[in-house]
Parts: C-alpha cells; sequence; structure tokens
C-alpha cells in the first residue's frame, strides 16, 4: 500500500499545478478534499467521543448533555448490576470464541491463499462459494444453521453452532485480504528454497511464513475483530449464553442509563488494547528482519 | 472466469489435486456453515408449519404465494432498496473523495497512511455502539437541536433528527463508508502517476484525468465497496429497528419479526427470495469487473 507522490522534475508547472504534486501552488480541489475529509472525520469521530464523555457522568447522568458531574458510577453499574445483563460472561465468552475464531481463520485463510495462486480444477467454485458466504445475510444464515443443528440433535453453542457461523463471514475476508498479500509474495523466493534442498514443509515454515508475516498478523486482525463484534450471525447460532455484542443488543433495548455508554468506552479501550498489541507485533517483526538483514 | 488465475504458471502440471488439498480446509468449513444452512433454509421454505415453531415436511409453495402476493413485501423491498441505494450513493461520494484526497492530494506518504489509519481506527469498535452513539446527538434534546435552538434558527425541537429514515441513513454512512475508503485507496494507491502526468502532458484537463483515468482505474475497489455496503444493508435489520424508533422495516427485520413468532417456512421463503435479489445484485457486479483477477494483479 505504497503511496508515491513524488512527481518528476521534468513536467511544467500547470501540469504540477493540476496533479499536486510535491511542490507549487494546491489547487482548489484540494482545499475542498480537505475540507470534506476533515468533516468526514469529524463525523466519523464526534459521536463517538460524546458518549465516551458521557459514561464518566455520576448518579444523575442521562442519555443526553449537559454532564451531570462525574464519577465512574456508571463503569461499577455496568459490572455489578443485574438489570444489565451479564456483561462480564459474555466478555470472557466473546473474547474466547475471537482468539479461536483468529486461530482458524489465520491458518485456513494462509492455506487457501497458496491454494489459489494456481488454477486448479474448479477453483471458481470454491472462490464464488467464498463470495456467496461473504454476501449471504448474516440472519439468514444464522437461522439455517440453527435449523440444520435442531434436525441433527446438536444443541447449539457459543463454541460450535456460532463458532461455525462467524468462520463463514470471517474466513471470505481472511482469503480476500491473503489474495491482496499474496500477489505481492516473489514466488522466485520458494523456488531458491527448493533449489537450496528445503522440503515442502522446510519451505512453507522458514520462507513462505516469515515473508508473509505482517499480511498474517492483518488477517489475524480482521479476524479478531469480525469475532469480536460479530452480531446478525450470532444471534440465532449462540445458544443459551450471550456473546458480548448479543449482550450490548439486549442492552440497547432494555437499559437507557449510561451504563450503555459505559459499555462502548470499555470495549472500544479493549479495541485499542488489541490494535496497539497487533502494531506492535507488526513493528517488532519488521525490526528483527531488519537486524537480520543488517548482520548479513 | 477463463482468465481469473492469480499469478503467472510458475509450476505447471498437477493442476488440482495441489490446489484442492490447500482449499480444503476452507471448503470443510464453508459446506457445513455456508452451503447446508441455504439448503436448509431453501427446504424449509417448501414447509409447512403447525403454528409452533415445528415443520411439517410437506411440499408447498402457499409460503411463496403468500410473500410474492402480500403487498406487504413489495413495499418492504422499496423501503429496503431505498436505504440500499442512500446509503450506497454518500458512502461511495465520501469514500471515493477521501481515498482521492488521501492518495493524490496528501504529499507526504507517511501522512497518507497515517490519515488512513484514522479513517479505520472506528472500524475496531462494536457497531452497535456506533449506532447509539448518535443518540446524544440527533436526540430531542442532543446537541444539534440545541445548538439549532440557541441560534435561534428553530424554536421547537426537530423530530425528524431521531427515530426517523433520516437517521438510519446517517447511522448506515457513519459504519459502511469504510468498506468504500478501504478498497478504492488499495486500488487507487496502485494507479502509477506517471500515467496523470503523461495525461497532463498530452493536454488533458482534470476532468479528462478524473473520467478517463481515475475512475476506469479504480473501478475494482468501487465494485468490491459496493458489494459489501450492498450486502451489508440489505442483510442488516438492528440500525433499521433502533434508528427508525420501530418506525421502517426492512426486509430482514420483517423475516426477525417471522422467525420471533416462529413462523419458520414464510420466514425462509422470504429468505430465499432476497438471497435470489442479493446474487443477482452481486452477480451484475461480478459481470462487469472480473474482482479476483483486478485484487491480485
Amino acid at each position: 500500500m505504497s503511496v508515491d507522490v513524488s512527481a518528476s522534475e521534468t513536467i511544467d508547472a500547470a501540469a504540477r499545478h493540476a496533479i499536486a504534486p510535491s511542490r507549487g501552488k494546491r489547487p482548489w480541489t484540494f482545499y475542498l478534499l480537505a475540507a470534506l475529509f476533515t468533516l468526514y472525520v469529524l463525523a466519523l469521530y464526534g459521536p463517538m467521543i460524546c458518549i465516551y464523555i458521557l459514561s464518566f457522568q455520576d448518579v444523575r447522568g442521562g442519555l443526553v448533555f449537559p454532564m451531570k458531574g462525574h464519577s465512574l458510577h456508571w463503569f461499577v453499574d455496568l459490572f455489578t448490576q443485574v438489570r444489565t445483563g451479564d456483561v462480564k460472561g459474555s466478555f470472557d465468552r466473546s473474547i474466547k470464541l475471537a482468539v479461536i475464531v483468529t486461530i482458524i481463520t489465520v491458518v485456513v485463510s494462509f492455506l487457501a491463499g497458496l491454494g489459489f495462486r494456481r488454477r486448479f480444477r474448479g477453483d471458481a467454485v470454491v472462490f464464488y462459494m467464498m463470495i456467496g458466504s461473504l454476501v449471504a445475510p448474516g440472519l439468514v444464515l444464522g437461522l439455517g444453521i440453527g435449523l440444520l443443528f435442531q434436525w441433527l440433535g446438536i444443541d447449539a453453542s457459543w463454541y460450535t453452532s456460532a463458532l461455525g457461523a462467524q468462520l463463514s463471514w470471517t474466513l471470505p475476508f481472511g482469503v480476500l485480504v491473503m489474495f491482496a498479500v499474496m500477489s505481492r509474495f516473489d514466488d522466485a523466493w520458494e523456488e531458491a528454497a527448493r533449489d537450496l534442498g528445503a522440503s515442502r514443509w522446510q519451505t512453507i515454515w522458514l520462507v513462505v511464513v516469515p515473508v508473509l508475516a505482517p499480511g498474517l498478523v492483518a488477517v489475524a486482525l480482521f479476524g479478531f475483530t469480525l469475532s469480536y463484534d460479530e452480531f446478525a450471525r450470532s444471534l440465532q447460532t449462540a445458544g443459551s449464553l450471550n456473546t458480548l455484542p448479543l449482550e450490548i443488543w439486549s442492552m440497547t433495548l432494555n437499559v437507557t442509563s449510561p451504563s450503555l455508554y459505559a459499555l462502548g468506552t470499555v470495549t472500544t479501550i479493549i479495541s485499542f488494547l488489541i490494535i496497539g498489541a497487533s502494531l506492535g507485533t507488526i513493528v517488532f517483526i519488521q525490526k528483527r528482519r531488519g537486524a537480520r538483514v543488517a548482520s548479513h | 472466469m477463463a482468465s481469473s488465475h492469480i499469478a503467472l504458471h510458475k509450476m505447471p502440471g498437477k493442476p488440482g489435486t495441489a490446489g484442492w488439498l490447500y482449499v480444503l480446509p476452507l471448503v470443510l468449513v464453508l459446506l457445513p456453515f455456508f452451503v447446508a444452512p441455504i439448503l436448509v433454509v431453501l427446504a424449509a421454505s417448501f414447509f409447512g408449519t403447525d403454528g409452533f415453531g415445528g415443520l411439517t415436511p410437506d411440499f408447498t409453495l402457499s409460503n411463496y404465494t403468500e410473500v410474492l402476493s402480500s403487498t406487504l413485501t413489495l413495499s418492504l423491498y422499496l423501503s429496503t432498496i431505498k436505504f440500499t441505494v442512500l446509503t450506497w450513493f454518500f458512502t461511495l461520494l465520501i469514500g471515493f473523495f477521501v481515498a482521492y484526497f488521501l492518495v493524490f492530494h496528501v504529499r507526504n506518504p507517511l501522512l497518507a497512511i497515517g490519515l488512513f489509519l484514522v479513517c479505520t481506527v472506528p472500524f475496531w469498535t462494536s457497531n452497535i455502539i456506533r449506532m447509539i452513539s448518535w443518540i446524544p446527538l440527533l436526540g430531542k434534546e442532543g446537541l444539534i437541536n440545541e445548538a439549532l435552538r440557541a441560534t435561534g434558527i428553530i424554536h421547537q425541537p426537530l423530530e425528524v433528527l431521531l427515530f426517523s429514515d433520516l437517521a438510519v441513513v446517517i447511522a448506515y454512512v457513519h459504519q459502511l463508508t469504510i468498506f468504500m475508503i478501504v478498497p478504492i485507496f488499495n486500488a487507487m494507491a496502485r494507479i502509477d502517476k506517471k500515467l496523470v502526468e503523461a495525461a497532463v502532458d498530452a493536454g488533458a484537463s482534470r476532468l479528462d484525468v478524473m473520467r478517463l483515468i481515475i475512475v476506469p482505474m479504480s473501478k475494482s475497489g468501487i465494485a468490491l465497496g459496493t458489494i459489501f455496503v450492498v450486502s451489508i444493508v440489505m442483510g442488516d435489520f438492528f440500525v433499521v429497528k433502533v434508528m427508525s424508533g420501530g418506525g421502517s422495516a426492512s426486509v430482514v427485520s420483517a423475516f426477525y419479526e417471522d422467525v420471533g413468532v416462529l413462523q419458520y417456512p414464510m420466514a425462509a421463503a422470504s429468505a430465499v427470495l432476497l438471497t435470489l435479489v442479493l446474487l443477482g445484485l452481486i452477480s451484475l457486479i461480478l459481470r462487469t469487473v472480473d474482482i479476483r483477477r483486478e485484487i491480485t494483479r
């Protein structure tokens, strides 16, 4: 995803003017688009920042401004009150489920990415099956999985039916990301490894996986957040115990207090911790690789 | 789709077995959790019901005749299509120009990546939370109404802001613009700037550059974004339910009501109809753009 904005030295001033190169006066469209971008970012973050602020009200707090006092009351309320439901339990389940989904998504997407590099008989069928799985309405698929389990006499639960329902959504995303990652992978590295006598598994473990590592972290990040936030497909498949999005959903129907906002603040903090850890992993991998290259 | 293979044929021979081994795990997940459930829904759509959630396995077309003859179905589809078109239009408009701004107008590449990340961060927060975050702004005593009242533009709070079709579209655009920005940004970032320079040198106007180079070369991103946005809006029910305050319905929200009262066969029939409509739309998009080839190019 490189963004190359260096303009050629040879083009004249007028041309430079028209396509926003590295020097010269900005065209009027720059200011127009910059204004649009600023407005978009404001609309993107504004509402969310509002609820983060409102979640720190005291016991008199309501759903709208002005803010009434400051306290952590609604965070305590979130985890202690029975009427807000089983936030802690559903949170635990969601995290566990997201970790399982992430691991399966990374492994299966990686293998599928390798497989799709070359044509094989029926590859289009698999490809369109994947696209179909991606665009199928979540609630419809959820109902289908629910009925299927009912007919087979298996109890629906978050770690069986909901796990499968979520994979039918995270895997197509993962494989699409792998497509983009694989398109930048040079097959010559693999060939070189084979020429030097590496076995098929050695080639994959020692060459392909390390080269694709940042892409695999991206797939993991996708898998985790898509699962952690998955709602429609889990609704009919989670069984008797809720996942966090289902819990949030039932709260939006029952709870009309800033507890809801406190939950928003907590889930956002968790998300940021996960992004931070993932970006940290990518930086660490690249640094180590840089150090290894430098030492040779 | 004969040309839809990815890299060059570096290792000819043995087409089939090796590829299938690699995609086997994917297929083993999709068969029980996509293909089978869809077939179950298809089968259920031909079943009768005892009215208590039980299905009676007699082949009947009555579910379909009931769904297709109902005037409610038509109004549900019209309402869903209205939301889909409006959301698609605004997400495409904003997404395209945000991506264009980042790729072609921001001079510092690091800044461009940074601003791109700024756009993607809210994606990691719960959709439901992002949706309800509009309540403090759009509500009757929300920030927008209070601000308008303070400036004296209005004297009565605007009721149309929350629990209305407007609120539904705002929530959709807020959630889904990112699905346009990411693929379009990706496609645009791969356009060689020299191409634009050459066009300008040859006397192309800015409009020509946009019309003849940028848009055609971004079309894989536009198509992918469109698929995401259209399938999510058409398959959604909770944004419509919450943001319209129950005033509007969509195809899936009606489906959800049917499931709630255990009318599985009726729900299944309308689900099959929706899936067919969606498949038709998606295959139209795929016919114009060979996404698999474009992504991996």
